[in-house]
Order: C-alpha cells, then structure tokens, then sequence
C-alpha cells in the first residue's frame, strides 16, 4: 500500500500483521505463572477467530532471560533461536507468533543483527549444522501474541458477552496499560504504534469499550530488570520501580492494569501485595489492590469464559471487583478447586491486602 | 590487553556504540539510576577515553552490573546509541576475563548462571515451577505458595500439560531436545563460559573462606549497603 502526506507519517507506526498460519512458541514467564492465559490465546486464535496455529512439542526456551541476565553468550542464544527457526521451517511456516516479549525482542535484535552482520548468520549456520544438524530459514513475519489479539480485537468485539464498562453505571472502566520494554523501546518500528504511540493494547481496551487512562510514569520499566529479580539480593530495584509507577497512576484511580510482557503482570500484582506487607498501603477500593491482567485474560473475560478456567485465582491481587463492576458471572467457592471440584484446599490470606 | 578494541569484536558493542554527546538523556529515563547509584552516561563517557586503565577498573566494578537491560535508553539517545548494549559488552567481557569475582554485584553471576543455565539445559526454559522455591521466593504470595504446593493439579486445572510428553505449556521437553541444547553450548561457548564462572567463583570462594554452597547462598542473598541512592 502507498501512503502519502499525514497517511504515510502514520503508516511508519502501523505493522501489516498476516492475517494466518501461525507458528507458536511459548514463553517461560507466561507458562509458568499465567499457564490459562497461554491456554486461552491458543483457544481464542483457533476456535474464536478460526486461525491456522500450530506448535511443535519439540521447541524450547529462546533463551532470552538467561541472555539478559548475562548467563550466556550472545552466540548460544542466537543459535537456540535458529534452532527455533528450524523447526518452523521443518513445519512449513513463515510466521512465528511469540508468547514473550522478551523473545519477540529477541528474536527481533537477533535478524536485525545478521541484517547488519551477514557474516555472524553464516556463522550460526555453522554452529546450528554443528550442533544439530539442522538448516533454517528466517521467518518473514515476527508477532508478538498481543500483535494477533490486536488485528482482530474488532472481531473479538463482535462476538463479546460483555463489554469493559460498569454495568450498573454504564460508564466504560479505566484501564491502564502497560507495554513492555521490549516490545518497541529497542526496534520501535517492529511494534504497533512504535515507541511513541504504542496502541497494541489501548487499541484492546478501547475496542472493547474501557476507557484508556494516561499517567505520568505510563512508559516506565515495571522493575523486571532480569538479574534484579532473579537475585534475591536485587529485588529492591524490582519493587522500587513497580512502587513509582503505582504512586503515579494512584491518582487517576483505574479499575484494572492490562499489560502486554509475561513478566510485568506477575510483578506490577505481586510487588502490590509486597507493599501492601511492608506499608500497609494498598492502590485499589477498600483495601484491595489494583486488578492487573494479561490481554489473554481480559481478551477471554470479554468472551464470556468463566474467570477462574482463566487462571484469574493465580493473582495475589484480587480480580473480584473488577468482575462485580463487569457484571460477569462466577462461583465464589469454585475459585481454588481443582479438576472435577477436587478441593484443593485454599492459599492463606495476605495480611493487609484484601483477598478471597 | 586493549581493552576498547576487544569490546568493539562484540557486536552489541558495535551497533550500541557511536559517538556520545554526554548529554545525560539514557541517565534521565534509566530505571536503575534513579534507585542504584548508577549513571550510564558516565559510563559510556568512560569508555570513549578509551583509557585501558579506566575501562579496567569499570570491568571490575560494581557498577556495570546495576542495570536491568530494559532498553529505555536505546529509544531515547538522540545519536542512536545503546547503552544498554554497551553494558551487556561490558559484562561479557569481564566475564571472559574473570573481572567479574572483583564486584559483590558481579558474583552473582555464579547463583545466576547455576540457575538460569541448569534450567535452561534440565527443562528446556529459563524459568520453570519445578526449580521456583517458594523459600526463595516469599514474593510470590501465599497464592503461589498454595499454587506450588497443589503443582500438578493446579496446573491441570489452569490446562498446562506439566510434566507429561506432548504439545502444551510446561511439557515435559524430551531428552533429545534437551541434547540439542546442549550441543548448542558445547558449539557456540555457553559451556565454556559455564565453566570460567564456575572456576573463578571456585577462586574466590576459596579467598572468602566459603565452601561453594555457602558462596552460591551468600552472593544470591547478600546486599551491603552504598548501593543505593542516598547510602552511607
């Protein structure tokens, strides 16, 4: 398509998303605390919207946390995603949809980096010939999740049992969203909207009729920081950051936080309940805390799914009051059952933050 | 050793590297300088005198160590440079060169690189709910706690596929998958770096008068204090 004038400014904030034929690879982060929201991206992609999407039990990590917490060489991390692109080449695809925004970073910087290096993508050649004798082809589109969620957030609209509105007030609720770093801080043409107007889950949350709301601190890192959390000793950096931005969005009072990375809804809910522990201080109504979801998540609410097939019980921040104002349905007592209503007994409660 | 021109083989040096105006722009956005007494723009500074001297003793700091390799500073940096990329040269370096056992934020390669890289080459992912102590982790909750103690059922219950063959999140990734990991360290020098941490951790414990797993539980847990803005 040729854009012109005003057009062709946007248009270097718009990614042309193929519209099927998907390969997926999962997300350390996502699968291991936000398994149902993986679950359900896989649902909604295949029965929802009837899209081609496919997985190898064969793919592993891309090896992106241990490459930013310095723990491996740059070399093995680009050959464990060739190793990735392989696969997708024995499969027979060319689009590759990534759970992780790490990866989708990842995978970004690595074909932005034989695009400049030629000579160091004939090396991984080498080294992947070497090691496993496998043979690649670079994929011609890379997706992060949210990227699909995004293209058919409309359709999604069409066929929602609810809307992100207050249903006895009728007002849209106040989401807050959040990015990312890696989204589109290192490669902002690579994400929608870019650096500067990243629309990818605004886009979501309007589409479905909430309300997005700006705050100063709207853009800052949610303290993830890689070595930060995953050294005990660090873990100040990590709540720090998260405590800044609630400070800030504090005064805009959202309803809900909708974010994009694996990695940024486990921390911007749990250093919620750790600052709540050591202040006493909570960000939501009446003792509770801000509700923070995956898109998958809010994606699925909007469907109609039942909150806890969702995994919504796995967040130490309460989703409740966000599903009273919805108006969704769900059985209280249901909430920490397991399969065929096993009891499974419950968590214990936090001390000043409240939960059910 | 030059080390300027050994920096400027890696190639995140190269693209993250140009010329600095020292305008302070990366340290204004940085998430870390506003908590870690950190200043990249200082850093970089440092690095363009490529004084030996100077870069040698910012490879055994504390300091190369403090960022959280966001990337906010790549965005904002009017001449296109990446400090972050410039870091993560840094520490690939002084790792290579053993610098790293010098700075108490440098050990922690050692806890880093047994759990990340045993992760990675025992279960096919970086981070796994088998390996997650809640010990290490009162963080998570009581939530997770419970979600820990109740693993395969929870998993069950949130549709994963923990632990078994097959498609799904947090599969069991088959022995050949994980030979192939592990052949692509052995190719391409993860296991070599693996084994110059574990050597020169094996050193510096020893100065330290600590066995290895005292070494392992000191550097993931100990924080002295000037690390932070405003301490003594």
């Amino acid at each position: 398509m040729i854009y012109q004038g005003k057009q062709k400014i946007w248009s270097e904030y718009q990614k042309e998303i193929p519209d099927d034929h998907w390969f997926y690879v999962r997300s350390c982060i996502r699968q291991s605390f936000f398994p149902a929201s993986e679950a359900h991206f896989v649902k909604i992609v295949r029965d929802v919207l009837g899209k081609d999407l496919y997985e190898t039990k064969h793919h592993t990590t891309c090896g992106g946390i241990a490459y930013h917490s310095d723990t491996i060489p740059q070399e093995t991390a680009m050959t464990i995603v060739a190793r990735q692109f392989a696969l997708m080449k024995e499969a027979g695809y060319k689009n590759l949809v990534t759970s992780c925004i790490t990866s989708f970073g990842n995978y970004t910087e690595i074909l932005e980096t034989w695009r400049e290096y030629p000579e160091l993508e004939t090396r991984i050649r080498e080294m992947l010939w070497k090691a496993c004798r496998r043979e690649f082809d670079k994929p011609e589109y890379v997706a992060h999740a949210s990227d699909l969620v995004y293209k058919f957030r409309n359709d999604i609209a069409e066929k929602a049992k609810v809307r992100l509105v207050n249903h006895e007030t009728g007002e849209p609720l106040r989401i807050v969203e959040h990015i990312g770093c890696h989204y589109s801080k290192m490669f902002p043409h690579k994400g929608v909207g870019g650096a500067e107007y990243p629309c990818v889950l605004s886009g979501m949350a309007e589409s479905w009729g909430g309300q997005v709301i700006d705050y100063p601190e709207r853009r800052h890192c949610c303290g993830f920081g890689f070595r930060q959390y995953m050294v005990k000793a660090n873990r100040g950096y990590s709540v720090s950051n998260t405590h800044k931005k609630f400070e800030s969005m504090e005064p805009y009072h959202p309803d809900a936080i909708i974010t994009n990375c694996p990695g940024c809804p486990y921390f911007l809910d749990r250093w919620q309940y750790v600052i709540s522990e050591q202040t006493g201080k909570t960000y939501g109504n009446d003792g509770f805390g801000i509700p923070v979801f995956t898109y998958e998540e809010l994606a699925g609410l909007v469907l109609g799914y039942d909150p806890w097939d969702l995994g919504l019980q796995l967040h130490q921040v309460a989703a409740e009051p966000f599903l009273d104002k919805l108006g969704v349905a769900y059985d209280p007592e249901a909430k920490y059952l397991g399969i065929n209503k096993e009891d499974l007994l419950k968590p214990a409660l936090p001390r000043v933050l409240k939960c059910f | 050793m030059d080390y300027f021109e050994e920096l400027n083989k890696d190639y995140r040096f190269k693209e993250g590297f140009h010329t600095c105006i020292n305008c302070g722009t990366c340290t204004a956005v940085c998430p870390a300088a506003e908590f870690y007494c950190y200043d990249p723009r200082k850093i970089v500074s440092i690095v363009q005198t490529r004084d030996n001297e100077k870069i040698e003793a910012l490879l055994k700091s504390e300091t190369i160590w403090y960022c959280g390799e966001c990337m906010s500073c790549v965005t904002r940096c009017p001449r296109k440079n990446g400090p972050g990329l410039v870091i993560m040269a840094l520490r690939n370096l002084s790792i290579r060169l053993g610098f790293f056992t010098e700075s108490e934020k440098g050990r922690q390669i050692y806890p880093l690189t047994k759990a990340l890289n045993s992760n990675v080459l025992n279960l096919g992912y970086c981070v796994h709910p088998s390996t997650f102590r809640f010990e290490d982790h009162p963080e998570s909750g009581p939530v997770f706690q419970w979600a820990l103690n109740n693993k395969e059922k929870v998993y069950a219950r949130m549709g994963a596929n923990y632990d078994r063959d097959g498609e799904g999140a947090l599969r069991r990734v088959s022995r050949e998958d994980l030979d192939e990991l592990k052949a692509i360290f052995d190719v391409t020098g993860g296991t070599e770096r693996m084994k110059q941490v574990e050597e020169c951790s094996r050193k510096k414990a020893e100065q330290m008068g600590m066995s290895m797993e005292e070494y392992a539980d000191y550097t993931y847990t100990h924080c002295s204090r000037g690390h932070f803005n405003g301490e003594d």
